[in-house]
């Protein structure tokens, strides 16, 4: 499997990454690479196999519907680059 | 662009096709994944906390309620409630969305198979509209743009409240069908506590999916999403004005182009919001940091048990405990506060010995539903008590007042509150039933009038309406109707 | 008396007679670091303050003869564990500077017990990768051999295990991340089972692999630290609701009869010969120890690594979603837009491998590839698990080597990740079906590097490996050997 320049530049602009010319050749070549061992997996047959999404098979723990709460407003606004008036703040949004 | 379907040429060729998804927040304390409360209205970002704003290294645990909640809607829906369903991420980024991704769910929704029966013509037996799924996510929090220089604010009280998606089948056919689908779908909502059903505060709100095509045809057209309806009208608004735009593009040789687009109350129109999003591709996959939702059989119906009547249910015994017809039942189960209303007005003028559910039923959807109407109130603000209105209807059937005089009070009362019984007897409103009064009313009438008199001795019978009122004028409505009539008969007749 | 490697338990005994305080033992510590971490880089924050503190405390514990066994105790702790107040970067450029407001579960419980958190260890940038030479901070140096690496991601926490920067430390293994780094620098790494440590406040990277664990010198010491890391909690839903036994009393349990199956794709071409050496004689060890050695197949063994670099770079593309420069982490300067905040924020945070694994996870999520990539590797799991559990019928236990060779040259690998993703192949399998793992060191090669061996368990059955474990321990010297 190989990947082209604008499957990378594609899926870089889902992940929000940036990409120089450079770095979108680099991305091709070596997700292709990776690409290519992940397909050994395809000489295994899976038909009929549930796919496994957790590591252990326990049931769902469901809390209590309470209210457990403090303001944490500043402490976590502390960690924000750019906050304004008890918001976090960012560029401009344009709808 | 003509908003009246009607004086579009070559409209009634086509046929409109709709599917709604309504996302319906749900009334829990709590958050669906953490403490924080979901109370609204409060200071921005005062009630979060590490998990909802999706900090590093925390993780969600699900609100029980919220699955409860999601399985009361499933089987007010008459929907499937699956014994196994996942959680998923739906991965996209904007700022009201910390952790870059939506939990939602995806391949298993905890409801498939449902539907429900609307009625949007008294004339047309119910009509039934598939609901393909319900699946639970979380809300986002708000972006908040104008006003701000150079910027936007981001505040995330409202991210993690549960919010359930309830998805259509492409079953509805106008927008009036769109209509009646919400009303009973809020109604259904509403009754069973999960979601306070208030579109124009965001907690019930509705994307439609619009297409056309001509009669006949069974492939679907091009649809196009509305976005950014804030109240059933709109909904309605929006989608007539869509099956126009798109009639008439098909008309003029242009093609539907599928797209969101944003409904402009103000202005009355839509407007395409392409090129304004992303190519979106949501990449979900199943929630590694929530195990499976096994929900057990037992489960089910407890939760079953715990469900209060339902519309449909109500107004069918409506019907049979008050002999109301389909008509009235329907009307007065819109809301279940609406229905409480009538049913204790009801059973306190049988209390007071003179029951009239008919008469409570016409009172309350008729003056008392176009008052508050008048005044934007619901039921639940009523000025006028269900002990007034019971009192009051009462009286009519007992025969102490007139409808009409009913009607003075009622207005008195809706104004002014007092007891209706006190009303009466200070302003010497009782019905005239001494028939020596009315005899002489009737008298002066025939005095008055006698070429009317004599018209109906020659055979014209609607000319006794006209006698009656003036008999009624001439008692200030307080006569008897049923004394003024026979009276007035015996005297016309007597005379022959 | 050397403190710098004394057990847990000699230290606990010291403290509790009082022959020595808390504090003494916490200032050798942090002397230690000042002369010797300049050299390793094992640790990216030392928090000399907090741990003197902490260590004040105990004493005042110890003195009032409410001591447990872990109370003055100077701990590392890789540098995802969300400590609050102190700053957690997960040797990243993304949180250089971000000070959590909230505690992980495992440290709120270590610092219940009354541990002394001496600082954060350095590793491989969000736990990505296996030479710790990904971390923003520089990679960590090989006690044993300075050009060499002490593996990763938990490299630090290993490097200063070994070298005595620290009694203990505790690590995260997602695909071999504690039992590698323990390979390759001579100390004992166990990785639970999935679920038995709660992840609540551990950065995750990917969330249905990660679990934390104990690196320790001794089996014994892992002993005592599991017991206090482990059990349910409410605040992370994929915790197993299970009792936690008495790890220490069960240490003893008897290798007599013990059936031990050693898979044959583990030794199969590619395995370093001084590897094969090591765990050839600690089967031998097991043997004379009572315990039975049964070949045995694990038929998907050869799938284990495309299924694990498809799940764990699809579930870190949405994991490091959160780092957006909005709420924390590092934010461009003066961003012309919001999308350009997103892109120039999260490219300047985030360092090469990372980059390269949210583009992976990106691509094998998205439209069109889910199938063919991530609903397959899943499915390809569900077999790598199967092949586990017909094997449990059969043994108690699985004896393999920890990695195919000893620890490697700085730089080496970090041209082809393909190569550095390949020296994770013996113990990713074990992350995949959620299983316990345990690296002992087990010999050394010509270079007097260390060897490792891995037992791997049946799920929960952490006190069986530990027994194995410290039934080895007793018999051989290997994990008393100290780097110079």
């Amino acid at each position: 499997m190989s990947i082209d320049a604008q499957t990378v530049k594609h899926v870089a602009t889902l992940a929000r990454l940036q990409a120089s010319p450079t770095e979108v050749e680099a991305y091709a070549e070596q997700l292709s690479r990776i690409l290519t061992l992940m397909e050994t997996l395809n000489s295994l047959p899976t038909e009929g196999v549930m796919p496994m999404s957790h590591a252990v098979d326990i049931p769902i723990p469901e809390r209590d519907d309470v209210v457990c709460h403090t303001d944490q407003r500043e402490a976590l606004l502390a960690c924000a680059a750019d906050t304004d008036q008890g918001h976090f703040r960012v560029p401009k949004i344009i709808e | 662009m003509s908003q009246d379907m009607s004086s579009f040429a070559g409209t009634d060729r086509y046929e409109i096709v709709v599917g709604l998804e309504v996302h319906a927040q749900m009334r829990t304390q709590s958050k669906i994944f953490c403490g924080c409360p979901t109370r609204f209205g409060a200071a921005a970002n005062t009630q979060i906390c590490p998990v909802c704003a999706a900090f590093p290294g925390v993780l969600p645990v699900l609100n029980r309620e919220v699955v409860n909640m999601a399985i009361k809607t499933g089987l007010a829906i008459h929907g499937q409630v699956r014994l196994l369903s996942e959680f998923s991420r739906k991965n996209y980024f904007y700022p009201d969305l910390p952790a870059g991704y939506q939990i939602s769910q995806y391949e298993l929704p905890i409801v498939e198979h449902g539907h429900l029966l609307i009625t949007p013509t008294a004339d047309l037996p119910p009509k039934r509209i598939g609901i393909t799924r319900i699946h639970i996510e979380v809300d986002a929090g708000k972006s908040m743009h104008e006003g701000i220089q150079g910027a936007s604010w981001v505040d995330l009280n409202r991210t993690g409240t549960p919010l359930m998606e309830i998805v259509s089948e492409p079953d509805l056919r106008s927008a009036l069908e769109a209509g009646e689908y919400l009303k009973k779908l809020r109604a259904i909502v509403r009754y069973l506590g999960v979601c306070d059903g208030n579109m124009e505060e965001g907690s019930f709100r509705c994307d439609a999916n619009v297409s056309v095509r001509l009669r006949g045809e069974s492939r679907l057209g091009t649809r196009c999403e509305l976005k950014n309806l804030n109240s059933i009208r709109n909904v309605m608004r929006a989608i007539d004005y869509e099956a126009v735009r798109q009639i008439d593009l098909i008309e003029s040789g242009e093609r539907v182009i599928q797209e969101s687009r944003l409904w402009n109350a103000d202005l009355n129109s839509s407007r395409s919001m392409r090129g304004k999003e992303d190519a979106h591709d949501y990449r979900y996959f199943p929630e590694p940091d929530l195990p499976p939702l096994r929900i057990s059989a037992a489960r089910i119906e407890s939760v079953a048990a715990s469900m209060p009547e339902l519309p449909d249910a109500k107004a069918t015994r409506l019907q049979t405990e008050y002999q109301l017809s389909e008509y009235d039942a329907g009307v007065l189960t819109a809301s279940q506060a609406l229905a409480d209303y009538f049913e204790a007005v009801a059973r306190y003028t049988a209390e007071l010995g003179h029951p009239n559910p008919k008469m409570a039923a016409n009172w309350v959807i008729g003056e008392l539903g176009g008052r508050l109407n008048k005044d934007n109130l619901e039921i639940q603000q009523s000025p006028i008590s269900v002990q007034q209105l019971g009192k009051l209807v009462a009286m009519i059937q007992q025969g102490v007042i007139s409808g009409k005089i009913a009607k003075e009070i009622f207005e008195t009362l809706f104004t002014d509150g007092g007891d209706p019984q006190h009303i009466v007897e200070q302003k010497g409103l009782q019905q005239v039933t001494d028939s020596a009064a009315i005899e002489e009313a009737v008298e002066q009438v025939l005095a008055t009038y006698p070429e009317d008199v004599a018209q109906y001795r020659a055979g014209k019978g609607k000319v006794l309406g006209f006698l009656v009122g003036q008999i009624m004028k001439a008692t200030q409505g307080k006569a008897n109707p049923a004394l003024v009539n026979q009276l007035l008969r015996a005297k016309l007749d007597k005379r022959l | 008396m050397d403190l710098s490697h004394i057990s847990l338990t000699d230290a606990a005994e010291l403290l509790r007679s009082r022959s020595l305080s808390a504090v003494e033992l916490t200032r050798h510590f942090l002397n230690r670091i000042e002369t010797t971490d300049p050299t390793l880089n094992a640790f990216i924050t030392v928090d000399a303050a907090g741990a003197l503190a902490a260590a004040e405390a105990a004493d005042l514990r110890l003195a009032q003869g409410q001591a447990t066994p872990l109370t003055g105790i100077p701990l590392a702790i890789k540098d995802l564990f969300c400590t609050q107040g102190l700053r957690t970067t997960c040797a990243s450029k993304m949180l250089q500077h971000f000070v959590p407001p909230y505690e992980s579960t495992v440290t709120r419980r270590l610092k219940a017990a009354g541990a002394v958190v001496l600082g954060k260890t350095n590793m491989d940038e969000f736990a990505m990768g296996s030479s710790n030479e990904t971390s923003f901070f520089g990679p960590v140096r090989n006690p044993w051999d300075h050009d060499r690496t002490p593996g990763g991601s938990s490299g630090g926490s290993a490097a200063a295990t070994a070298a005595g920067l620290c009694l203990a430390a505790i690590g995260t293994d997602t695909g071999g991340s504690i039992r590698q780094p323990a390979a390759l620098t001579g100390t004992t790494g166990l990785k639970p089972t999935y679920g038995r440590v709660s992840r609540y406040g551990m950065i995750a990277f990917a969330s249905s692999l990660d679990q934390a664990g104990p690196m320790t010198r001794s089996v014994a010491d892992a002993a005592t630290l599991l017991q206090a890391m482990a059990g349910h909690d409410p605040l992370d839903s994929t915790s197993i609701d299970a009792p936690v036994p008495d790890y220490q009393s069960g240490l003893t349990t008897s290798m007599r009869g013990m059936r031990i199956g050693i898979p044959a794709e583990y030794f199969a071409d590619g395995l370093a010969d001084s590897v094969r050496r090591g765990v050839e004689q600690a089967m031998e060890t097991f043997r004379s120890l009572g315990a039975q050695c049964l070949s045995l197949s694990l038929p998907s063994t050869a799938y284990a690594i495309p299924t694990y670099y498809i799940i764990a770079p699809a579930e870190a593309s949405s994991n490091l979603a959160r780092y957006d420069g909005i709420r924390f982490g590092h934010r461009c300067a003066d961003p012309q837009d919001l999308q350009e905040m997103y892109a120039r924020s999260r490219s300047e945070g985030f360092g090469a491998e990372v980059k390269r694994r949210i583009m992976l996870g990106t691509y094998v999520l998205s439209s069109g590839y889910y199938d063919a990539y991530y609903r397959k590797a899943q499915k390809v799991r569900r077999l790598i698990a199967d092949d586990f559990q017909s094997a449990f019928t059969q043994v108690d236990l699985l004896l393999t080597p920890t990695t195919p060779e000893t620890a490697f040259r700085i730089g080496e690998k970090n041209s082809d990740p393909v190569q550095m993703y390949l020296s994770d192949i013996f113990t990713i399998n074990v992350n995949l079906a959620g299983l316990p793992g345990l690296s002992l060191p087990c010999g050394f090669d010509e270079n007097n590097l260390p060897v490792g061996v891995q037992l791997i368990g049946r799920p929960l059955q952490e006190a069986t490996l530990l027994a194995a474990g410290h039934a080895f321990q007793q018999v051989t010297d290997w994990h008393l050997r100290r780097p110079s």
